[in-house]
Formats: structure tokens, sequence, C-alpha cells
């Protein structure tokens, strides 16, 4: 269990993480989301004691990080796959961890079996794919057969495969009862993976609840209609309290009126319609909705047109 | 490869995560990349290479010597075999020292060194210990064999033995001096974290500046000189404290050794306080 509270780091006058504070339970995949500066890395950072705090605190267990007996066994992290010296084997960077907190040799040779690098164990990192540097990475994350795992971003610049490989490791982790924190900037990612959600943007927490509830709260239902008789029918929903917007052709988009209302609202007037269907927004548009305002690089293009 | 294996069971551990565990991992760290071996390796035929070539030159070019340039050369019989090599030889040992803590830095290794190990100063304290050692063993090495190999080029014109007042303290010493040099630029890269960096400001030191304070005029200035790290340090490589030594041998390894603590506590203090 990770417990994270009021943690906040400045630099300079740039508040980078900003009051925030969560716990992770073990047992589920908990997505740590956000667009890219939000902060995500930061927290990261601040949870194995790489970054001191500016304020606030994070216990791992009722523990801070720095005093735990032997950290590997109890915290495996992926931060970034380049922490890694690329003149070293494989199997040296990970035996030099080992080493640190009483893991035995063994262990090293089943951690690259695992993740699939026994056959380059003793080639120097240096070259290595980022897929391979990533699967490097994991390896060291799971040395110490820890409880508790943290990836950050583990799926950047992975082929299909590697995220295929990735994603089920994280789901049986987490199946074994393991506490499992997983940041990404994709929310498609997440969808595919985590249980519980935790979204950060500029620094602040914007929702922490599980994916159904994130995607209900935080995405309007919308209903698509397809009628020759659109100004009609929009008329009508409008005097029902609903909101209607074109789409495409003969479309409309009408939010915040039910479907049924809407059908049964086009039968009593006699209006003929080609299509009526709910539209099931994905998580991508929920966490575009609820991050347009926090997102701390807007492209070139956005800045103009908000200027 | 697509088969997702769950880690198996681990024996628990007998102890708590310290130095002990941490000297093990940075002897592996040094002796598992190239650059350590292959430097020491260039850093032995090199400087053992060329002071054996110009001991040889010198004693060909003996007759042609003026006899002041004779006396001056018997005067000090460690000089080319001794001082020079270890001279050479301090260039590659100021290159690893620097790049035991800055090449964690430049290749983001640091982050898992402190993530296995969060204590920062464990990690510190492994780091020197194991370099210490390492530079101790080779700095001996390198000592004793430039003497033994430069002694039997010279002796025909500059006779020297180990026997000789001053002379194993020097042979002695030239390792330990080079021991600490390690130490003194392993403090450069840690406050630094940068391999070009820190390289420059240790041999900026042990080149340029410890010879421009020679120009500084007056008392001051020759204090000023005397007291520079390496300079002081260099002492322990003769014989016999010359007339216008402000410090002894020994005392200026000691005043060398007192900046490196100081350096290494600056480093100390700096690893714990900054973010990694």
């Amino acid at each position: 269990m990770i417990e994270v509270r009021n943690l906040t780091k400045r630099y300079g006058d740039r508040i980078a993480v900003d009051h925030v504070s969560f716990t992770i339970r073990p047992g589920l995949v908990t997505g740590f989301l956000g667009p890219n500066g939000a902060g995500k890395s930061t927290t990261m950072r601040m949870i194995l004691g790489l970054d001191a705090p500016t304020a606030g605190d994070v216990t791992i267990d009722g523990q801070p990080f720095v005093t735990l007996a032997n950290p590997m066994r109890e915290v495996g992290a992926l931060l970034d796959a380049k922490a890694i010296h690329g003149g070293r084997t494989a199997y040296h960077h990970l035996l030099c961890l080992a080493q640190t907190n009483d893991i035995p040799k063994r262990r090293v040779d089943e951690v690259l079996e695992i993740v699939g690098l026994t056959a380059v164990a003793r080639k120097r990192a240096k070259g290595f794919s980022l897929g391979m540097g990533q699967r490097l990475g994991i390896a060291g994350a799971l040395l110490g057969d820890p409880r508790i795992l943290m990836f950050d971003e583990p799926v950047n610049g992975l082929d299909p495969e590697g995220i295929r490989w990735i994603r089920n490791l994280m789901r049986s982790l987490a199946a074994e009862g393991r506490t499992v924190f997983v940041s990404s900037h994709l929310m498609s990612e997440m969808e595919n993976t985590a249980d519980h959600l935790l979204v950060i943007g500029r620094g602040r927490m914007i929702a922490d609840c599980t994916v159904r509830e994130f995607i209900e709260q935080n995405s309007e239902r919308a209903v698509r209609v397809r009628t020759p008789d659109g100004p009609a029918l929009a008329e009508l929903v409008r005097g029902a309290g609903g909101k209607v917007v074109p789409d495409q052709a003969d479309g409309l988009l009408i939010t915040e009126l039910a479907l049924d209302r809407i059908g049964d609202l086009a039968f009593d007037n006699r209006i003929r319609l080609h299509e009526l269907a709910p539209l099931q927004a994905s998580l991508e548009q929920a966490f575009m909705e609820l991050t347009k305002d926090s997102v701390e690089y807007h492209a070139v293009s956005d800045v103009a047109r908000e200027g | 490869m697509t088969t997702t294996t769950v880690p198996t069971g681990l024996a628990p551990a007998t102890r708590r995560a310290g130095l002990r565990g941490a000297l093990r991992s940075e002897w592996t760290k040094l002796r598992s990349v190239r650059s350590t071996v292959f430097s020491l390796a260039a850093m032995a035929v090199i400087a053992i290479g060329l002071m054996s070539l110009i001991a040889w030159a010198s004693m060909n070019r003996w007759s042609r010597f003026d006899p002041g340039e004779r006396l001056e050369l018997a005067r000090h019989p460690l000089d080319i075999i001794l001082v020079r090599p270890v001279f050479v030889g301090q260039l590659v040992v100021a290159v690893l020292g620097v790049m035991v803590i800055s090449a964690e830095y430049t290749t983001g290794m640091v982050r898992s060194t402190l993530q296995a190990q969060p204590r920062r100063l464990t990690v510190l304290t492994a780091k020197i210990i194991v370099f210490a050692a390492l530079m101790l063993v080779t700095g001996e090495l390198l000592s004793f064999a430039a003497f033994a190999i430069g002694r039997p080029i010279i002796a025909a014109h500059i006779p020297v033995s180990l026997g000789d007042p001053g002379v194993a303290r020097a042979v002695v010493g030239a390792g330990l001096y080079l021991a600490v040099l390690g130490l003194f630029a392993l403090a450069f890269g840690s406050i630094l974290r940068h391999t070009a960096g820190g390289i420059t400001a240790v041999l900026g030191i042990v080149l340029v500046l410890s010879n421009l304070t020679g120009l500084l005029p007056d008392s001051w200035g020759h204090h000023v000189n005397a007291w520079m790290p390496t300079n002081a340090g260099m002492l322990i490589m003769q014989p016999q404290q010359a007339p216008d030594d402000l410090l002894s041998p020994w005392q200026g390894l000691a005043v060398f050794a007192g900046w490196t603590a100081l350096l290494l506590i600056i480093a100390g203090v700096l690893l714990k306080k900054r973010d990694a």
C-alpha cells in the first residue's frame, strides 16, 4: 500500500506537484493518468525518495521508502528504460542491483528468463533496442519479488507485441495480490489495464475513482439521430430541454435528453427516424474533457487560437 | 517471449540492505565495465613504457650532460623512475575517479542505484572504500613496478636502492598518493555530476593551477603553492625534504588527504540534499 499525503514539489516558482493525496491499494492495477508534464513522473520519483518533496509525505506500508530494510524486495520500479549503464551487460546490471538487497545470483537468471532476455544476458546494454531496455528495466523491478510495482509509461516506444506482454504482466501481478501502479498519458492504455484511476493535471489531482465511474461521471451521454426532418426534431428536442448540435450530413447529436424520450417525441410528432443510437463515450473523450484546462503544453495552433 | 510468467518465490533476506551489499555491488560495477580494466592496463603500459624510454635515453645521453645536470639528476634519483610514471598514471586515476560517480549520472544508472539503496551515504561510502582499495593496490603495483624496472636502467649513473634513506617510503607513498588522488577525483565527480566537467576540474588543478600558484609572489605565494592539494601530496615521492619545502613528505600527504576529506564531506552533503 502506498499512501501519499499532501505531496508538493516546487521548482522555483513553478509547482510541479500541488498538494496531491491518494492511497494505492493492493490487488489492483491503479492507473496514473495525466497529460505530459502533469506531474506523474515527479510524484513517482518522490515516492521512491529520488526527489525530496517540498511538502507532504509518502509512506510504503506505513514507512518512508528510505527506511525500508530491503527496498527492492518491497517496491520494484521502472521509471525510465535509460536508468542503465550501457557499458554493462544485462546480467551485470541486474547483479549489481541484486547484491545490494541480498538477492541471490540465481534470481538474476530467473528475471532475465521472465522478461525474455536470457539470450542477450551477456550483451552490453548499449546495443539494446528501446523495447529490450524496457524489458531490462522491468527485470530490475521484479528482482526483489516485490509486493508493490511501479511503472512509469511502460509501453512507450514498444511494439504491439511488447505492449500486450506488459499489459498481461501487470494484470497477472495484480491478480497475485500485488499493488501495481502504472502511469500513462494515453487514456486508451488505461482502459485496457487499469481497475482504478488517478487522474492528475498540472500537478493537481482531478479524479480518484474506478475506470467505469470515471467514464460515467465525466462524459456527457449523447444520442445520435438521423432524420430527414432535422429542423423539426431539433425544435421539439429543444422544447423538451435537450441540446442539439448538428452531426455530419443529416444527423443530430442530442444531449441532456434520454434516448427513449427522443424516440417518443419523434413518434408522437410523426417524424421519421433513420437512426437512433446511444453514443458510448470512450475514456479518451472523458479524459480530454476533464483535462482540457490542465494541459500544460498546448500545440502552437491552439495557443494562437486562444490568443 | 509471448508467455507471461509470474515471478516465483524468493528466499527472505537475511539482513537489512547496508554497507556490505553496497560494497559487493560497487565492486561488481567497477569490474563489469570495460573502461576500468582497459584504462588501468593502458595506464600501466604507458606510464612504465614511457619511463623506461626516458630512463634509457637519459643514460645514453649521460656523457653529453653538463656536470650541473648530472648532479641534479643524481640528487633526485626517483624523479625519472617514480615521479614521472606516477605523474602520467595519475591522469588515468583522475579520469576513473571522476567517472565512478559522474557515469552514474550521465548514464542514468544513479536512479537504479538509489532505488536499490536509498540510504545515499551508504552508497557513497561503498564507492569510496571500493575505489580507494582498487587504486591503492593499482598504485602500489605501479610504483613498485616502475621502481623495479627503472632502477637497473639508471643504475650505472644514478644508483638507488630501497634501502637508501626515504626511498622505500617514497615508493610506498607513491601508491598512497594515487589512492588519495583517486578519491580527490571521485569527490569532484560527485559534486559536479558531470564527466567532462569533473575531469576538467581535477586536471585543471593538477596540471595548471598547481603550477600557476608557483608564480605568486612573496612568502604567502610560497605558502599557497605548498598547500595546493597535489603539490603537497607529491612531496611523499621525494626521499628527502628539500631545504625550501614548507612541509615534510608525510605532512604533505596529510594536507592532500585533508583536502580530499573536505571535498568528500561536501560531496556527501550534496548527495543527501540534491534530487537524483
